[in-house]
């Protein structure tokens, strides 16, 4: 027994917009009858081509699907297509309350289907310049056979909905549901994601941390009225070199090492892809010797050491 | 049970019986004496235990001795896959369908994992029919169990059981049949018509006896070693403490389901056969999933097509609290439709929309003609709904 909110319940039993429209501006059709679960979206832009006038659906499948698919339409209308452009399936889940994880697809389902709507009237009506949508482009790769699920997809999914687990990937997009082959490929995916959104995290914590440190860096330069002293500004300079320098560096897959500091002669070691990168002098000069002598002095110079 | 509740999924378990729950009272309550103590106080429980046992064994066609009570149907097809792997000492393969119950499926995936047991799985037409001849080629000497449920949860076809265990014991291979879903519903004789067979599982919660207990037969010098090890309880063939209670109701439930053998087939099948007729009467596109010769009595399995079995369901629930079940990917709760339909190659236009309906002698004749005047307009509107069901009906 699945644990419907009474929203599901009462859109699955009384679904609104039902139907196709003989005059839409553009038809999304997604799933197929093998899959267990289809939609039909049709849809019709205002006169400008601004907003969405109308939504209709048709759905095969289970009651979370069809509520999903009502909640998406009702969602829509009078929404400017900018503004529809960006739903994601967390919009349809929320709109309903919640659904069970297992039925999250559902809701995938549903912005699938306004994405293949969205490209419709895109092909159809070029004139019309509508705005894009969230998935990663390129990514048509299909990695879940028996469910017909492309990366791109997987990626967009678990970006929108935070998944970190396989089978979080696959109560979502089915991926992985069927004959279980490609649940590697999906962890590898996840991997990759979780790796890009961990470096998200790491350069944004250095930002803050950057922005403190600038701040009590000039807090210091104001209480002294004068130059820094010898200990203030090679404590000065490994706090730059930790804060902002490294960060950066890692984030290309690199990092590097404070050698030394003699008064304003500073000696680094690279390391990681850096070391072995071509332009790494270019790194030298245009980041670490820049960024040394914008916070800590302009006399700064940085030389590598091998 | 509830009026307001219409409940056609028997399948899946059945309503405890009045006289059922009266005959497992006293051990509830007063009568709560270990069984295997030597006190007079222990005496009624010993001898609830003792009369279950007839009465099993008067159902089933076979001696007190060969009926061992256990936890569940589960346990006891456990009991029967991993003993014969024990006791049939050089042979390494089993032979079952491609249809059983999970209990069965599980287990030999288990026996290949870690005893390095082959299974061979006969295969099943479109009805759900399986090949004697194919059987015949795949028994051999390396054979330790033929393993075959004697009828199907899912579309009710029933196997022909006796062929089946007699080709087993040509080859000198055991022979167990799951007959949960069999009893009470067909007649099953292990005395005469069925001798070959060794080993039956049963569950008491399918012919009106509560859920949490069960039956393995056993048949009278046929090798056995205990699943569930211990004391010396079930001629020290099942240990742990009789749960009296529960084995007080089986027995009930098994002398109630010989007395309803006979309504089973002629009442409860023409409601069944009314509902049948009547819904591929008034609902276009719709078939029935099985093989319609050699069928339990009780159970129609209907593939709507177009339209899938979750919506199907609620919907039922919510017009007229009718209970039954669908084989469809919503409502197992992975995203592949059961097993069983499946394995019958069944169009994917109906496999999703395959509808269950298992009657009891509970059931009436008012609520059969409530069932046919609601579901045809649910079809018909889940198919409105619908990308692919371009139908008026």
């Amino acid at each position: 027994m699945w644990d419907y909110t009474d929203k599901v319940k009462d859109h699955f039993q009384n679904p609104r917009n039902v139907g196709l429209l003989e005059d839409a501006d553009g038809i999304g059709e997604v799933g197929n009858i093998i899959c267990g679960d289809a939609m039909k979206l049709s849809v019709k832009l205002t006169e400008d081509k601004k907003r969405i006038a109308d939504a209709r659906f048709q759905t095969f499948g289970c009651a979370s699907a069809i509520a999903s698919a009502s909640a998406l339409t009702e969602l829509l209308k009078g929404k400017t297509v900018e503004e529809a452009a960006k739903l994601t399936n967390q919009d349809i889940a929320n709109y309903l309350g919640s659904l069970p994880e297992a039925k999250m697809h559902c809701s995938v389902m549903g912005m699938e289907a306004f994405q293949a709507a969205l490209s419709d009237i895109r092909k159809k009506h070029p004139e019309y310049q509508l705005p894009g949508t969230n998935e990663p482009e390129g990514m048509d790769r299909v990695v879940c056979q028996c469910f017909n699920v492309t990366e791109g997809k997987i990626r967009e999914v678990i970006r929108l909905n935070h998944l970190k687990t396989v089978e979080q990937v696959t109560a979502y997009t089915k991926a992985g549901g069927g004959c279980g082959g490609c649940r590697d490929e999906i962890q590898q995916i996840l991997d990759n994601e979780l790796a890009h959104e961990h470096l998200d995290n790491e350069a944004k914590a250095a930002q803050a941390q950057v922005a403190t440190l600038a701040k009590s860096a000039a807090e210091t330069v104001k209480e002294n009225a004068g130059p820094l002293t010898p200990f203030q500004k090679m404590r000065l300079i490994q706090q730059v070199f930790d804060a902002e320098i490294r960060p950066g560096l890692k984030a290309d897959g690199g990092d590097a090492e404070l050698v030394d500091v003699n008064g304003d002669k500073v000696l680094v070691k690279l390391q990681g892809r850096c070391a072995t990168c071509a332009i790494a002098d270019k790194t030298i000069e245009h980041w670490i010797e820049a960024k040394l002598r914008e916070q800590v002095s302009p006399a700064i110079t940085v030389t590598q050491v091998q | 049970m509830s009026n307001s509740v219409i409940y056609l999924d028997n399948n899946a378990t059945t309503a405890v019986a009045p006289e059922v729950f009266e005959a497992m009272k006293p051990f509830l309550t007063t009568e709560y004496a270990n069984a295997s103590s030597i006190y007079p106080f222990a005496s009624e429980p010993l001898h609830a235990i003792a009369k279950a046992r007839g009465q099993m064994a008067s159902l089933l066609g076979c001696t007190p001795e060969e009926v061992i009570f256990t936890s569940c149907g589960s346990e006891s097809d456990n009991a029967a896959l991993r003993s014969a792997v024990k006791t049939q000492t050089g042979r390494r393969r089993i032979l079952t369908t491609a249809v059983e119950h999970p209990a069965i499926l599980n287990t030999c995936r288990d026996l290949v994992k870690y005893a390095g047991i082959h299974v061979d799985y006969l295969s099943v037409d479109k009805f759900g029919r399986i090949d004697l001849d194919e059987a015949k080629a795949l028994i051999s000497e390396d054979t330790a169990l033929v393993s075959v449920m004697f009828a199907n949860n899912e579309i009710g076809n029933l196997y022909p059981i006796r062929e089946l265990s007699r080709l087993a014991h040509a080859k000198g291979a055991l022979f167990h049949t799951d007959a949960v879903q069999a009893i009470g519903k067909v007649k099953i004789d292990l005395a005469n018509d069925l001798k070959d067979v060794d080993f039956l599982s049963l569950s008491g919660h399918k012919f009106h006896a509560p859920k949490g207990i069960g039956v393995l037969f056993k048949r009278r010098f046929a090798p056995f070693a205990p699943y569930l090890t211990g004391g010396h309880q079930e001629h020290q063939l099942r240990a742990g403490t009789e749960n009296v209670a529960y084995i007080a109701g089986l027995g009930k439930a098994a002398e109630l389901a010989a007395i309803n053998l006979e309504e089973e087939n002629t009442r409860v099948k023409a409601l069944r056969d009314k509902l049948q007729d009547g819904l591929l009467a008034t609902c276009p596109d719709a078939a029935v999933n099985g093989d319609l010769e050699h069928r339990l009595p009780n159970t129609v399995n209907i593939g709507f097509k177009y339209i899938e079995g979750e919506a199907i369901l609620l919907r039922l629930w919510d017009r007229a609290h009718i209970c039954a079940s669908s084989g469809s990917a919503c409502t197992t709760g992975s995203l592949e439709p059961s097993h069983v339909l499946r394995a019958l190659g069944l169009d994917y236009k109906s496999l999703h929309g395959s509808i269950r309906f298992s009657l009891s002698h509970y059931n009436t004749e008012d609520e059969i003609d409530r069932v046919l005047e609601v579901v045809p307009p649910v079809i018909r509107n889940l198919r409105d709904l619908s990308p692919f069901g371009r139908i008026t009906g």
